[in-house]
């Protein structure tokens, strides 16, 4: 397994000798006859938990197992944004100790992913909103999580490229998270995949789960594509695909599968430094350290699982691009793509036991898996280590919609495409 | 992505509106279990790839509910019903089924 | 070096510019600028066949290693040739200068350099190539950790980036069609031409699309034969058969970027970017939605490079660019040429360099035996032939010089020249066939990608389908056309396919030169070199995906279309695997890059969403009613009067007459809805918590809606006119979804019901008409015939009267002030009308008209919920509605409203405020912390949803979810706002702060 370790003296010594020292970044691993632990899905929340699963809670013998290459998921799709600024207790403490994580991922990892805290602005344009605004920054300041409501004045001299005489729904001020930021996303899978492959966690990519042992009502291994890979606990980190290989296990979970596009233009100069989202259409932006202009709005709104979406849905982002930014007008669309987000029912995840003893799912990410990931998998770590639900994550249960405890964000009721 | 809406013709798919699963149906709320059969009917979901049977609102036209018969993989539609037909048993679909 | 002696006589002003031939009108000369230099070129050029002529190759500088680079190929692939194109707020970025159309007064800029883009400052970095290797980023920058933002990014950024966004708004209109069509055609080459013309014959409508300014695609580019005749004549009489034809559509300047589910398409079309700006009221660009039966893809090829030591020097070109240039343009981009290819295509390219005058140096041929093709051409012309040779290097900065060639026998010689004509084969132009998921499918004999399963409906025309040959274009256009009329159930009419040549296609696979000194690009634009393939395999990044993401691989604005099948070669040869177990690369939507002004089209500005207006909305303005935005609505907030310093002055002066005298306001933005049928009456029961069973005819009652989750979802009146009609409000922010609800309960839920529902918001017009004196003021509208006395129509009476003499109207004993209130309905048309008789009824009782923010006092003084009360996470019991649910009839909401956490006591439920100290303002969005407790997240006892300053009460008051409210009355909590710097402390009282008993809405 590598084990050099990265910064300005490896890459430079390197240099000297063409790069030809390099090793891979994670063993392309085959699979053993068994593991302590299985994780299903070799993307970012799989590989953390696999990561801190060895770290933090010292087990030995686990394993990733990854239908196609590790990364190609969400984490390797989405818009490469974090923040804390969530409105409900049950939220708010789990995504600010995802930041908190994000802030010390790269030392952790000695791997730059590039965590760039350059603010999350999210605009208002109306009283209604800027109270709601303020009900959301003043419940993450309780939890000590930054936030600072600004006025229009203030908002202009952050982000003076907007449209503020002419829009449509005027811009009063927005809501700053001065920590939020952005994420190399690629390389938070890789660096979690080199960090774990050091603490000698087996990655196996191309071994597609295709069913569970269940013995005596107990999970004892995954049969796989590369053949049957015992396990003494398994964990499900599958996003989009939680419900089908839930149900390998007989299990039918609170989820949707839906399509959300992201989009990316061509790289121009660097002219918006922070994260803004419009608070009265679908959409929000920032700029990539490339130049491109990265940017996505609503998902699209009806179940798939096809990884692209259509054209009502492109067209609409860009209104709202063009509402808020008309410089922008000019400016080329390069690329956009759609990832499968599962959709749960309040919106909100889950990191709990299953009915399936030896079972585990983390799930229902909707679209905000990717600045849950440090978070995500430490608490599924530690779920899958102890038993236990990691306090930060207590409220994300499999049980809360029987019991009547959603976690309901956006106050969308049990509307998957709403959240 | 076009719907055929049974009573206005091919639209495209900004006129509609997609609301989940139509092959859950509302359960009895007088059963002893009422509570328990509501939480499977409102959250559960199969939601597997592949066909599905979904609800759908022509929400832009006519304000008709629909239940489509889609492939999630493919997004390929294979049929087009009145809701109101399906849930009275009346589609043409389901008499020829029948 | 000299030109070569037999070149013909040339304009000396555009030295590169041939006599003759070409598609650009030698009658017209036209200036344009590049880096404030100007040239000459003519219509029908592009900016790079222009700069060629004029002899500039250097048209740009790479991404990472600011390496110096030229133009490559003669089309929306060109990864090189990026300019700013236009100025000022016109200022387009990144512009292809092989896809810009000249104009006169065009003005271009270089990019990504500084000073100039002879001298940038910035190629050190090509000195720091040996560290900027893939990937090297994640390597390092960590230490220390904060200086990230500080130190490293700032750098980065200001390196980023290639051109400038304008400044300003984009001043120019985009618009959008959507069009249906039996069959599209995508490509306007001679394969979609023959493609259209079956179609059309047949008797269908067709579109038929093309990117460039002028149709004929690669026969046109080739100068081939059709027919005997030379191609463009050939074209030229199919464009005006199908011009002619009246259900066909041309669209050039168009391109086909995007394939979408149910046969549909977007394509982008450049109406104006041809000229200097677009004619008044016209678009700049157009983006279609075709709606197509059937599609013919006829989209061609695109060459690829092949990688050999520094590449990428202004000069090397692509073969099928350089006849481009000859054949399109009337421009040779070179005087002495060297020829490399593994392919016969590549080789013919002498034969048209030869005719230009050019003086081709050798043609390098990496097969080691001169194939029929090859032998044919050289002993006609007489050129130096190496076969089973390389060109493993060129040399030359800013322009390529010569090259080093190693022969057969291994010796290395040198060849002067000042372009490097390159083949190293065709990529079909597949994209559009992967948009939809359809994998390519490797072709070993052709050594290229070809459509996989493709889209439903969509068949294959010409060079995407590897029918590399005129002839076989032709044939298999004409095919694809008449397999498309077949498929849509009709018969094709039989199409004569024109005599072409069947050339070869014989190639051998060449990817890159081995041991090659010097940089061997593969991604040109972000400067990906073959090393860097090596370094990504070497790392593990093995699959095609972690390829392209390590090393940015295919990401540039050419979205790889010249390096993608390169790279993929190369990784399959260093790992010992095939392409095909290589893997394969999808492309993502948009073919080619489209303008965001486009996609959104007329939807910005004031024009981003509708905007609905209310029937009183011009009389308001006339009052000078300040109007907001509430959802779509523009709804008055308030009518200041002279004297008035702001809106909470007037606001409170319209309170203080609507509960001294009367008030008039336009609610008719709340959701109204028609409930009809002899099950209405069980319909409404079962979509409303509360009993409504009971509900005489000629009452109203207030209801609430829950949603399946037991929370509340939205809350109105429920009004009965007859045994089997209803009428309901829903609250303006609802009334949408409400519709939509209510149709889903009686369409999918309880079809059997016998009922009927119809939106009627926009039918009605509503005023409330509230305040002690609003009767009185009524009864100068209301026809006499109707006895409106308290006695006669009290409190929740509801009726069907007239007004003005016969106007049909609605009235409700409706009031959400508090006061004694009417809502009065009448037609919209009356809308107007009946608000000018009302004001005018109203002068003699000292009446105003209020806006949205009185009618907020009003409601939180009565403690009623409205929208922030309702925000989708409270129930009933929350809001203190608890005691309405019904306990003995199934609604919606009602099993999963009683889960333990819905009813669990500890949720915060609904009181009211008011600040300790009375001249204290109050925020909502605080939260509740108890005193003498940290202000911590455990202590949070809930938040303040509303507020208002009372002038009846004459301080501010608010309304509030508190854990426990109910039971804290009298206690004093603390308000915390730390977001605005408020900490407020306020006393716990009942959410009601006017006529507590409610005696006054009975008048």
């Amino acid at each position: 397994m590598a084990s050099e370790h990265y910064s300005i003296f490896s890459v430079l010594r390197e240099a000297l000798r063409g790069h030809k020292g390099w090793q891979p970044q994670w063993r392309d691993a085959a699979p053993q006859k068994d593991y302590d632990v299985v994780i299903v899905g070799g993307g970012g929340h799989g590989l953390a938990t696999a990561f801190y699963l060895a770290k933090v809670y010292g087990i030995k013998r686990i394993a990733v197992v990854e239908k196609g290459w590790i990364g190609g998921g969400n984490v390797g799709r989405n818009t490469t944004i974090v923040r804390s600024n969530y409105l409900l207790p049950g939220n708010i403490p789990f995504y600010e100790m995802s930041l908190k994580m994000w802030e010390q991922l790269e030392q952790e990892l000695n791997y730059n992913a590039m965590v760039s805290q350059r603010g999350v602005l999210n605009l208002y344009h109306s009283d209604a909103q800027r109270d709601a605004f303020a009900r959301r920054g003043n419940s993450m300041r309780l939890h000590g999580v930054d936030a600072e409501l600004l006025d229009q004045q203030a908002v202009r001299k952050m982000v003076p490229f907007l449209n503020y005489e002419n829009g449509r729904f005027p811009i009063h001020g927005g809501l700053l998270q001065r920590r939020g930021g952005t994420v190399r996303h690629d390389a938070v899978a890789w660096g979690y995949a080199r960090a774990a492959d050091q603490l000698g966690v087996d990655i196996i990519q191309n071994c597609e789960v295709r069913g569970f042992r269940i013995e005596d009502d107990k999970v004892v291994g995954v049969e796989t594509t590369r053949g049957f890979i015992g396990a003494k606990k398994v964990g499900l980190a599958v996003a989009g695909s939680s419900s089908r290989v839930a149900a390998m296990a007989g299990l039918r979970l609170p989820i949707e599968s839906h399509v959300l596009q992201a989009f990316v233009t061509e790289a121009i100069k660097p002219f918006i430094d922070c994260v803004v989202t419009f608070g009265a259409g679908h959409f929000y932006i920032s700029q990539s350290d490339k130049g491109g202009l990265v940017f996505g709005g609503d998902l699209d709104g009806y179940n798939s699982y096809a990884q692209r979406g259509n054209l009502p849905v492109v067209e609409d982002v860009c209104e709202g691009g063009m509402a808020l930014m008309p410089r922008i007008g000019r400016v080329r669309l390069l690329r956009h793509w759609g990832g499968i987000m599962d959709m749960s029912m309040d919106g909100s995840p889950i990191i709990d036991r299953t009915p399936v003893p030896g079972l585990y799912l983390n799930a229902g990410w909707c679209y905000g898996g990717f600045k849950a990931t440090p978070a995500s998998g430490l608490c599924f770590a530690h779920l899958l280590a102890s038993d236990t639900t990691h306090k930060t994550a207590a409220a994300y249960r499999l049980d809360r919609f029987a019991t009547g405890h959603a976690i309901d964000e956006k106050g969308m009721g049990p509307q998957p495409n709403l959240h | 992505m076009r719907i055929a809406c049974p009573y206005c013709g091919e639209r495209s798919l900004d006129e509609y509106l997609y609301s989940g699963d139509a092959t859950v149906r509302r359960p009895d709320f007088a059963s002893p279990t009422a509570q328990a059969d509501f939480v499977k009917y409102v959250y559960e979901r199969k939601n597997s790839p592949g066909q599905h049977r979904e609800l759908w609102y022509h929400a832009a036209g006519c304000h008709a509910w629909l239940v489509v018969t889609r492939d999630v993989s493919t997004h390929i539609i294979t049929a087009v019903e009145p809701a109101k037909d399906v849930a009275l048993g009346t589609a043409s679909s389901m008499k020829d089924t029948a | 070096m000299a030109r070569p002696a037999n070149s013909p006589s040339r304009d000396p002003l555009q030295p590169q510019r041939l006599s003759n031939g070409g598609l650009v009108d030698r009658s017209r000369t036209i200036e344009f600028t590049f880096d404030g230099r100007t040239y000459k070129g003519h219509p029908g050029d592009t900016v790079a066949s222009a700069l060629l002529a004029n002899g500039i190759v250097l048209a740009g500088r790479s991404f990472k290693y600011h390496r110096p680079r030229g133009i490559i190929s003669a089309g929306s692939e060109e990864p090189n040739a990026l300019l700013e194109l236009r100025t000022g707020a016109r200022r387009e970025p990144n512009t292809k200068a092989t896809v810009a159309e000249l104009f006169d007064g065009l003005e271009a800029t270089s990019q990504n350099r500084w000073p100039s883009l002879d001298f940038d400052v910035m190629s050190v970095n090509s000195l720091l190539s040996p560290i900027f290797v893939a990937g090297f980023y994640y390597k390092t920058f960590m230490w220390p950790a904060k200086f990230w933002e500080k130190l490293y990014e700032p750098a980065i950024r200001r390196a980023a980036g290639l051109g400038r966004a304008a400044d300003v708004a984009d001043p120019d209109l985009y618009e959008k069609v959507t069009a249906h069509t039996d069959v599209l055609v995508i490509g306007g080459g001679p394969a979609g031409l023959m493609a259209a013309l079956a179609a059309a014959r047949s008797g269908k409508r067709v579109v038929i699309v093309d990117e460039q300014a002028a149709l004929g695609g690669r026969a046109i580019d080739d100068a081939a034969t059709i027919d005997g005749r030379p191609a463009r004549d050939w074209v030229r009489a199919a464009e005006e058969e199908l011009a002619a034809r009246p259900d066909v559509t041309i669209l050039r300047r168009t391109a086909v970027f995007g394939t979408y589910d149910g046969g549909t398409y977007a394509a982008i079309e450049r109406v104006a970017d041809h000229l200097p700006q677009p004619k008044d009221h016209h678009p700049r660009q157009r983006l279609w939605r075709i709606v197509a039966k059937r599609a013919v893809l006829a989209s061609g090829a695109t060459e690829r490079p092949i990688v050999f030591g520094d590449n990428d020097r202004p000069g090397v070109m692509l073969a099928g660019a350089v006849r481009s240039y000859i054949n399109r343009y009337g421009v040779v981009p070179g005087d002495n040429v060297v020829v490399f290819t593994n392919n016969d295509y590549g080789a013919t390219t002498v034969t048209d360099l030869i005719r230009s005058g050019a003086n081709v140096v050798a043609l390098v041929d990496s097969r080691p035996k001169p194939s029929e093709t090859v032998s044919r051409i050289a002993s006609a012309t007489g050129i130096k032939l190496l076969n089973g040779a390389v060109v493993t290097r060129a040399f030359g900065k800013k322009r390529v010089s010569g090259v080093t060639v190693r022969t057969q026998t291994g010796a290395e010689v040198k060849l002067l020249c000042d372009l490097v004509a390159v083949s190293g084969g065709w990529n079909p132009n597949i994209q559009l066939t992967t948009h939809l998921g359809g994998k390519p499918a490797w072709n070993d004999r052709l050594q290229c990608f070809l459509p996989g399963a493709l889209p439903p409906s969509m068949s294959l025309g010409g060079s995407v389908a590897g029918d590399f040959s005129l002839h076989k274009a032709l044939s298999g256009g004409a095919a694809a056309g008449a397999s498309a009329v077949a498929l849509e159930g009709a018969k094709p009419i039989t199409i004569v396919v024109p005599q072409a040549a069947d050339e070869s296609d014989a190639i051998t696979p060449l990817w890159r030169v081995e041991d090659h000194a010097g940089k061997a690009f593969v991604d040109f634009q972000n400067d990906v070199s073959d090393k860097d393939i090596e370094l990504a395999e070497r790392e593990g990044f093995r699959a095609v995906e972690h390829l392209k993401r390590y090393t940015t691989l295919g990401m540039a604005t050419d979205q790889g279309r010249t390096a993608n099948v390169n790279a993929l070669a190369i990784m399959a040869e260093i790992t010992s695997r095939t392409i095909p177990q290589t893997g394969i690369t999808i492309a993502r939507p948009p073919y080619v890059p489209v303008a965001l002004g486009a996609l959104a089209g007329h939807h910005r500005g004031k024009s981003f969403k509708p905007t609905r207006l209310p029937p009183s909305y011009k009389w308001a303005k006339e009052q000078g009613g300040v109007c907001v935005e509430t959802g779509l609505w523009l709804r008055p907030s308030y009518f200041p009067r002279k004297g008035e310093k702001d809106w909470l002055d007037t606001a409170k002066r319209e309170v203080n007459t609507v509960r001294s005298a009367v008030g008039i306001c336009d609610v008719s933005t709340l959701g109204k809805v028609d409930v009809q049928g002899t099950d209405a009456g069980i319909f409404l029961d079962r979509i409303y918590m509360n009993n409504l069973k009971s509900l005489p005819i000629g009452k109203a009652r207030y209801g609430g809606m829950l949603r399946e989750d037991g929370v509340l979802f939205d809350d109105g009146t429920i009004a009965r006119f007859g045994d089997h009609h209803y009428f309901i409000t829903t609250t303006t922010a609802n009334a949408v979804r409400a519709l939509q609800h209510m149709e889903y309960c009686s369409q999918w839920l309880w079809p059997e019901l016998d009922v009927q529902i119809i939106s009627a918001t926009e039918q009605w017009a509503q005023y409330a008409v509230a305040g002690p004196k609003s009767r009185e003021l009524l009864q100068k509208i209301v026809d006499p015939a109707f006895d409106i006395s308290d006695a006669g129509f009290p409190y929740l009476q509801v009726g069907e009267i007239t007004v003005c003499g016969g106007i049909k109207a609605r009235l409700f004993r409706l009031s959400f002030s508090g006061e004694r209130a009417y809502e009065i309905g009448v037609p919209a048309r009356y809308g107007d009308a009946l608000m000018r008789k009302l004001w005018e009824a109203g002068r003699e009782f000292g009446a105003c008209a209020y806006g949205t923010e009185a009618l907020g006092v009003m409601r939180i003084e009565k403690g009623h919920i409205s929208g922030p009360e309702l925000n989708g996470n409270t129930t009933p019991h929350d809001v203190g509605l608890g005691g309405m649910v019904s306990k003995t009839k199934d609604f919606i909401g009602r099993v999963l409203g009683a889960r333990p956490g819905m009813l669990d006591p500890n949720r915060p439920s609904l009181v009211g405020f008011r600040p300790v100290d009375r001249s204290a303002r109050l925020r909502s969005g605080a939260h509740f912390i108890a005193q003498g407790v940290e202000a911590t997240a455990e202590n949070d006892d809930g938040y303040m949803t509303s507020v208002a300053y009372s002038p009846s009460n004459g301080h501010w008051i608010g309304l509030g979810f508190l854990k426990h409210g109910p039971s804290r009355i009298g206690e004093i909590v603390r308000a915390y706002d730390p977001v605005r710097g408020g900490d407020t402390l306020v006393e716990v009282v009942k959410p009601v702060f006017v006529d507590q008993e409610g005696v006054r809405v009975r008048g």
